[in-house]
């Protein structure tokens, strides 16, 4: 049993990862149905900047900080110059819009900090925490316990508080939600402006686990799509759930079946569920307008 | 004589194809030119797809990977020409078109995006896996054509860049003239129909689940063949072209010049393909300038670059 | 309106001449992947053929005639890195191409220096890259096959023969793979458990679990480069693994014992060249000079530590500088003629003595086998 035990971890571990990426994905998307596919580049940003900040000297705890504001101000300042601007443009150009963002801000990044490999040192140490015989990195639960509270605040935010519901309503109609006096300008900005701080957040707390360099973020924000879709984008909830059950599907394939193709394993299982449930595990049911 | 929309589109293209030969100092800019028109040719096909009926796909470079690797392994493999693994990519690309558009085409929107991301990752990390057959990520060599030793024979002495630039530019005429047919055809109406609205779609009798497998089946054909394009010419191919990124710039490519159009998609696909060399110059902040005029283009000119600029120039001039 | 679209068109074909118009004496080609995945790899042999040009240029150039470098960013994508070499080839008027960073960007630049008879060096690994030798085709570092030789000598020495393999599904770890495979019955070496991670995996325990789960492992190897290796060996600690771990030449650089921890890679060995000990070499050490003054140049121009990869554009560009000052001319042939005549020439990988038979020059008596303890490397004996 220890080999299964030691799967589960892994598989949510990695599960975690992908959580707190897709996690980030829902509050653009619920604002302005837009899948922000530069959200892997928030959580590049949220790793690189605290790892310069920390090389610089600062205390860890100050330099996480600093990065998170400084992502979350990245994303407003891309909500308010690029797809502010492009407002009423058809969703692929806004995808589009996005993906020109992810490489530039790559560029940005690679010529700002540099091209090699980083690491954060651990929060807790490296002392492995033995669970039935198998065993989990005290940054695992960082990792975990980070997705957890996000999740728990977007669905207070998104149930419980008027912005919350302010931004949903946005979502659903911008110009009835103009009418009924929701600011639909502050609602995007906000919206860029926490999915970036999340996007952030998750780099610092997964970097000491999966490294950093200026190129991480498309692969993760690929994941983290798949991972939302396979939940139901917009769902917090379906974020969280399809995050972990990717990260599973993963290590149990790595583990009892093939290594190799233990990616194909995960997409061909989100193919399958896409096919039976064509709006993900949690998602909505879209209405068609005629 | 008055030309149609189609003629006239068609006639920019050709001049174009044989015009620029004349200005070009190096075989560099006819190696530049065949990629532009390898591009042009997928770039074609996710118009059918996205610009006529509407529908996303980030996995057209599968299909791009199956025409690409049949050149290398039906000739190894199966002891075929050449030229006729390219034709059995194509078929091999359509019939898989045929049963994965099937279920894939019932999603909507990202649902699809990620469907058909998924089976362009399941493409390349085949390709990547199965070494014995395919070389693996270090990639297989392809083997030649022919065809330029035999215009040789016949007395057509052409350098390499300059016949690739040649059978490419001829295999994108063909390409434009084929969808720009498309689009005016009952079908093309019908793809074009479901693309503004499928429930008014079907209420006036179109088969949307027909219609939309279709447009699916053609894309990937015309991604097959972009990639024997590119397998032959280049002698050698690695997984690389199957990959995600190589999807996503297709679709940048069709979006940036204009998905709706053929002309501006390829107009698109130029821009693409010019720009990284142009932007050579700029060493470290190649990626940086790449971004930014994606992201320019989308903002300022959202139905593409070559419709915006079409539209302007008939604002002021008519 | 058609005027002007073709106007524009062609006057955007055009303008890409302008900027890469400029006389110089020698010029020499490099397409390497600065950005992309193997970025970690082609950022510093960029970094190392600009400085070393300019040193070399500031000393007085080749024979008097200065090097004029055209270099671009291939991003490690195997079709620009073809695209580039045609423009070194028909726009740039190289005499020789520097690069193919990755084997399939090399194996993609391969077709077009062939026809044009242009000599090319490689920076990849890959036997294929000069297994069979092509006439105008060399490269500088060891070939993975030799890697896996070295590693599995260390091993029978050790008296291990039954290992498991836990290889990265990317280029470089697949080829090792499939290398290792092969002369494993050499060595009379058998192996048990061969199992896979993705190049972006942030997690390698159940395939680690897997291995540890085969009792009769003696030892464990795992080829590939980038984060994997780190993240491999951070996971082999945490699972508390106590069998000796080999890691591949690909992560032989400081940044590796920084990325995995000084604690986890206690007693990881790997196959490394001179470059990483130049410290530790005898002071008779043939190498030691050449490493020695190449570290130096580096670390005090770019701020950051060596690497086994800015070390192989080192020594492919020392081979063409050799070449070159010995060769009868500037032209193409005589500098391939010249380089396949290399004899003797020191370098960061070892001794390079090319011949018509072999484009590579190296022996594995030049690969050293070196250990990590307390966070610094040492020499195997």
């Amino acid at each position: 049993m220890p080999e299964l035990m030691q799967f589960l971890l892994s598989g949510i571990t990695v599960g975690a990862v992908y959580a707190l990426v897709a996690l980030g994905f829902t509050i653009i998307y619920n604002a302005s149905d837009v899948v922000n596919f530069a959200q892997g580049e928030f959580v590049m940003l949220g790793g690189m900047i605290t790892v310069f900040a920390y090389q610089a000297g600062l205390p860890l705890p100050l330099a996480a900080l600093i990065a998170i504001a400084a992502t979350a101000a990245a994303g407003v300042a891309f909500n308010k110059l690029a797809i502010e601007t492009a407002r009423g443009a058809p969703v692929v150009s806004l995808i589009i819009i996005t993906i020109g963002a992810s490489i530039f801000i790559q560029g940005v990044a690679q010529v700002v900090f540099d091209k090699q490999l980083h690491r954060l040192p651990a929060f807790s140490g490296d002392e492995p925490l033995h669970v039935f015989g198998a065993t989990i990195l005290p940054q695992s639960l960082w990792v975990m316990g980070g997705a957890l509270i996000v999740f728990v605040g977007l669905w207070v935010f998104f149930t419980r508080t008027l912005t919350g519901r302010a931004v949903l309503a946005t979502s659903n109609n911008r110009l009835a939600a103009q009418l009924v006096g929701i600011n639909t300008n502050f609602v995007m900005t906000l919206s860029f402006g926490l999915s970036a701080a999340i996007g952030a957040l998750a780099g610092v707390l997964v970097t000491p686990i999966t490294l950093t360099s200026y190129q991480i973020g498309i692969s993760l924000a690929l994941k983290g799509f798949a991972a939302a879709m396979l939940g139901g984008m917009g769902n917090p909830k379906g974020a969280l759930v399809g995050g972990i059950a990717l990260g599973l599907l993963e290590a149990l394939t790595a583990g009892y079946l093939s290594s190799q193709y233990k990616d194909a394993v995960a997409f061909v299982v989100i193919l399958a569920v896409l096919f039976a449930m064509p709006q993900g595990l949690f998602g909505r049911k879209a209405m068609e307008r005629v | 004589m008055k030309l149609s929309a189609k003629q006239a589109s068609l006639l920019v293209l050709a001049v174009l194809i044989v015009l620029s030969p004349f200005f070009f100092p190096s075989g560099y800019y006819f190696r530049v030119g065949s990629l532009l028109f390898v591009n042009g040719l997928a770039v074609v096909g996710i118009v059918i797809l996205t610009g006529f009926a509407g529908q996303i796909s980030l996995g057209h470079a599968g299909f791009v990977g199956i025409g690409a690797y049949a050149c290398a392994l039906a000739p190894a493999y199966l002891g075929l020409h050449p030229a006729l693994s390219a034709v059995l990519g194509a078929v091999v690309s359509g019939a898989t078109a045929y049963l994965v558009g099937r279920p894939i085409l019932r999603l909507k929107g990202y649902y699809l995006a990620v469907a058909s991301l998924g089976f362009g990752i399941l493409v390349s990390m085949v390709l990547a896996n199965e070494a014995r057959w395919t070389g693996g990520p270090d990639g297989i060599k392809t083997p030649d054509l022919g065809l330029r030793g035999l215009l040789a024979d016949m007395g057509l002495e052409l350098t390499n860049p300059q016949f690739w630039y040649a059978l490419s530019g001829l295999a994108l005429l063909i390409g434009a003239w084929l969808a720009l047919n498309l689009r005016d055809s009952p079908t093309g109406r019908a793809l074009r129909a479901l693309h503004g609205s499928e429930v008014a779609a079907r209420t006036v009798g179109i088969d949307v689940a027909q219609a939309k497998l279709m447009a699916f089946v053609v894309s990937a054909v015309y991604a097959s063949a972009s990639g024997s394009l590119l397998a032959l010419q280049n002698r050698f191919i690695t997984p690389d072209v199957a990959g995600y990124m190589h999807s996503i710039e297709l679709v940048t490519m069709a979006v940036l010049g204009g998905a709706g159009s053929v002309l501006g998609a390829i107009f698109g696909a130029g821009i693409l393909t010019l720009l990284p060399q142009a932007l050579t110059v700029f060493q470290n902040y190649e990626q940086i300038m790449l971004g930014l005029v994606m992201m320019l283009v989308m903002v300022f000119m959202r139905q593409g670059l070559l419709p915006s600029v079409l539209g302007l120039m008939r604002g002021r001039g008519e | 309106m058609r005027k002007l679209l073709t106007g524009v068109a062609l006057a955007s074909l055009a303008s890409l001449s302008f900027a890469s118009f400029a006389w110089a004496d020698i010029k020499l080609g490099a397409t390497v992947s600065e950005t992309g995945p193997a970025s970690f790899l082609g950022d510093p042999e960029a970094k190392t053929l600009k400085l070393m040009v300019e040193q070399i240029n500031a000393s007085g150039g080749i024979k008097g005639e200065k090097i004029k470098l055209f270099l671009y960013d291939d991003g490690g994508d195997p079709n620009k890195a073809r695209t580039f070499a045609t423009r070194l080839v028909e726009d740039d008027g190289v005499v020789a191409i520097i690069g193919g960073t990755t084997t399939g960007t090399s194996m993609s630049v391969m077709p077009v220096v062939e026809d044009a008879k242009i000599p090319f060096i490689s920076l990849a690994g890959a036997i294929e890259i000069i297994d069979p030798v092509r006439p105008n085709t060399f490269k500088t570092p060891h070939t993975d096959r030799m890697a896996c030789e070295k590693i599995f000598d260390d091993m029978k020495k050790r008296g291990y023969t039954k290992i498991g393999m836990l290889s990265g599904t990317d280029g470089f770890g697949a080829s090792m793979r499939a290398q290792c495979l092969a002369v494993a019955p050499n060595y009379g070496i058998t192996i048990l458990a061969d199992e896979n991670y993705g190049p972006k995996d942030a997690d390698m325990t159940p395939q680690l679990t897997n291995i540890r789960g085969k009792s009769d492992i003696q030892a464990v190897l795992s080829p590939g480069f980038g984060q994997g290796p780190a993240i491999v060996t951070r996971n082999y600690a945490q699972l508390g693994i106590t069998l000796p771990l080999y890691q591949s030449h690909g992560v032989a650089s400081n940044g590796f014992i920084e990325l995995a921890g000084a604690k986890a890679s206690e007693g990881v060995r790997l196959p490394g060249t001179a470059l990483l000990v130049g410290e530790l070499l005898a002071d008779n050490d043939p190498q030691k000079p050449v490493v020695m003054a190449y570290k130096t140049a580096f670390e005090k121009a770019t701020g950051t530590p060596v690497s086994t990869f800015g070390g192989y554009a080192h020594d492919a560009l020392r081979i063409f500088v050799d070449a070159v000052s010995r060769s009868k001319s500037t032209k193409p042939a005589d500098i391939r003629d010249a380089i396949e005549k290399t004899s003797g020439l020191v370098g960061t990988t070892g001794t390079v003595t090319m011949s018509p038979k072999d484009h590579l020059g190296l022996d594995l008596g030049s690969f050293r086998m070196l250990e990590i303890k307390n966070g610094g490397w040492v020499l195997v004996k």
